[in-house]
């Protein structure tokens, strides 16, 4: 009788395995693919590590050479020269020129447009203009760079035949017009965000649909569209081709926009075209100055972010 | 009191006159505004259109079929941008290659499997901000750590992974948002006939998403060909008047991946080589390439707005 149970549980046992196994296969293959999918997704995290690892890591080199109190104050850059001076500041002058003239032309136009794409337009132009922003953010910088040096500047010599070839005054402008679609976006996303109960409520007591998106859409909206402004100036500060075409070569400490100025991106390219050897102090200094870059729009990015992140709380 | 009947009329009819001024008055800032918003819309495609004209006018001498068939040479009107399409053509398929099983890869793991916790928290924040880091940024990382780090060279290799980091997010944001948008009623009809996780996801979630992946690669693919600056960061030669080895040899096993490791140019690297050029007659010859570069792109882009277009039409869960 014994024997029969016995015999009776492995047949059981034998008829359960084969699916039992299946099923652990299936198992094992479930759980594999997720740590396969899972590996893809860390590749973001292992991005930004090692961005942040290379960039220390070179520029540690850098600063033993150059304090980090020369690396703030002096002013002048000219670490490949034979009396080299290691001064940020004339490459921080440049970008932030450039990106105060794009800037000057993203902000009014990008907010005007904002509005009305989200308090003026009907659905079907919404439907065609959006899209045709978008062509515009695909063009490719470098042609932008192209339009800003051989089109821009020489229209602008004609109003101020005092201004060089190359100068910040045409990159920046340039700058500004590929930024308004950005900036329109993102404002137009806050705009639309103010629940309609606030417009409706404007109309009722008689204001035109201008005065309803100035005095009650805009207020509503500003914190989003402060975002906007601050996302664009990292935009503006991170622009490359633009400037390093456009603007000029000759790290200079000015905030005059007439004449031409590198910025930290232009000085990068203009290094990295040369042939550098590695580990030399000008290989290091493209670090130092891209580590500067990168903390510059990392800020601005955080700000924009967390100022977006409050409006849509609001509501 | 007669008198004074008649002077309240008089006001309230002053007054309706002065209302209906104001009135017209704000009718007519309606307008103004309108207009002046439709035209600073406008700016940014009137800039497109002058750019793509001035382009096109100054390039014009240097569209024939010799320009595409020639390698860049010191004489400006013999020079032409064969190796600069192949390489760029070589460099999308790697960049092709990682970003896109990648990029797909996180974005299913991040909407199907990821738990809320800040595991997640973390990767999601590294996505948004990787999106905002300038480009030049990636060419600095690719210098560090490809060209030199991993001794990949300046390489077509180095450069295809470094653009397929670069638009990384951008296909990892378009897949989850196209996977968004599918109703949990269809992975519920799935689990309920017996379908693993995995299957749900390769045979109903993958499948909804196809649409919205393709745009998002397209947007990707279009931003990597116009990239410049991580390319020239990553010290890629300007001057090469050769093309990499074939990807396919005459004997077995028929493909090789000597090409990875040459050296190349792509089309932006060339355009910006010859616009750095002093000798004006180069500049023809950028003119041209950027607006060979300017018609990539456009196409790529409309092919993409046309297809989410298309997909918004027709699906109706």
């Amino acid at each position: 009788m014994n024997t029969a149970i016995n015999m009776q549980n492995q047949s059981i046992a034998l008829s359960i395995s084969p699916s039992l196994a299946k099923n652990v296969r299936r198992n094992i293959k479930e759980r594999l693919i997720e740590f396969i999918l899972m590996l893809a997704a860390l590749s973001a995290v292992f991005t930004t590590f090692a961005i942040v690892a290379i960039l220390l890591y070179e520029s540690l080199g850098f600063f033993k050479v150059v304090s980090l109190v020369e690396f703030f104050t002096a002013t002048e850059w000219t670490p490949l020269f034979e009396d080299a001076h290691y001064g940020i500041m004339p490459l921080v002058s440049g970008t932030l020129t450039t990106s105060a003239v794009a800037l000057a032309v993203a902000v009014p136009v990008g907010t005007i447009g904002a509005i009305y794409l989200s308090e003026f337009a009907s659905h079907k132009v919404r439907e065609i203009v959006k899209p045709m922003l978008e062509l515009l953010v695909g063009v490719p910088t470098i042609a932008f760079g192209y339009f800003a040096l051989l089109f821009v500047t020489p229209l602008l010599q004609k109003i101020f035949p005092e201004l060089p070839g190359f100068n910040m005054l045409g990159a920046g402008i340039v700058m500004g017009v590929m930024i308004v679609p950005y900036i329109a976006s993102v404002a137009e996303d806050a705009m639309r965000a103010v629940p309609m109960s606030m417009r409706e409520g404007s109309y009722a007591m008689g204001a035109t649909r201008f005065q309803t998106a100035l005095r009650v859409v805009t207020p509503a909206a500003v914190s989003g569209i402060v975002a906007a402004y601050i996302l664009a100036i990292s935009r503006a500060v991170g622009e490359t081709m633009v400037v390093a075409v456009a603007a000029g070569q000759q790290p200079t400490l000015t905030f005059n926009p007439m004449e031409g100025a590198a910025t930290i991106t232009a000085y990068i390219v203009q290094v990295a075209m040369g042939d550098l050897p590695h580990g030399s102090i000008g290989y290091q200094s493209i670090f130092a100055a891209g580590l500067v870059l990168f903390v510059l729009t990392l800020v601005f990015n955080i700000i924009g972010h967390v100022v977006r992140k409050k409006y849509r709380e609001q509501y | 009191m007669t008198t004074q009947t008649l002077k309240t009329k008089a006001t309230v009819l002053e007054n309706l006159v002065a209302v209906r001024a104001m009135i017209r008055r704000h009718k007519r800032n309606d307008i103004i505004f309108a207009a002046v918003g439709l035209l600073a819309l406008m700016l940014g495609l009137l800039t497109l259109l002058t750019l793509f004209l001035d382009l096109v006018m100054d390039g014009y001498p240097r569209f024939n079929l010799t320009f595409f068939s020639e390698f860049p040479s010191r004489r400006a009107a013999n020079a032409g941008l064969l190796s600069a399409w192949v390489g760029s053509v070589l460099v999308m398929i790697v960049t092709f290659l990682t970003a896109v099983p990648m990029g797909v890869a996180a974005g299913l793991y991040l909407e199907e499997y990821a738990p809320k916790n800040w595991f997640s928290d973390l990767i999601e924040i590294n996505v948004s901000n990787l999106a905002g880091v300038p480009s030049i940024i990636y060419g600095l990382l690719a210098l560090g750590l490809f060209v030199y780090g991993l001794g990949l060279g300046e390489s077509i290799l180095t450069a295809g992974l470094t653009l397929g980091l670069l638009t990384l997010p951008v296909v990892i944001v378009s897949t989850r948002e196209a996977i968004r948008g599918i109703p949990v009623a269809i992975r519920e009809a799935a689990y309920a006939v017996g379908a693993t996780k995995w299957q749900v996801v390769k045979d109903h979630v993958v499948k909804y998403s196809q649409g919205g992946i393709l745009t998002g690669v397209i947007i990707g693919m279009s931003r990597a060909i116009g990239e410049t600056a991580p390319i020239i960061t990553i010290g890629a030669l300007t001057f090469i008047a050769f093309l990499p080895p074939s990807p396919i040899s005459d004997v077995a096993p028929f493909i090789n991946f000597e090409w990875l490791g040459s050296g190349f140019t792509v089309l932006p690297i060339q355009m910006f080589n010859w616009l750095s050029r002093p000798d004006h007659a180069f500049a023809t010859n950028a003119a041209a390439t950027g607006a060979i570069i300017i018609v990539v792109t456009l196409m790529m882009n409309g092919t993409a707005i046309y297809l989410r277009y298309k997909i918004r039409k027709n699906i109706k869960w």
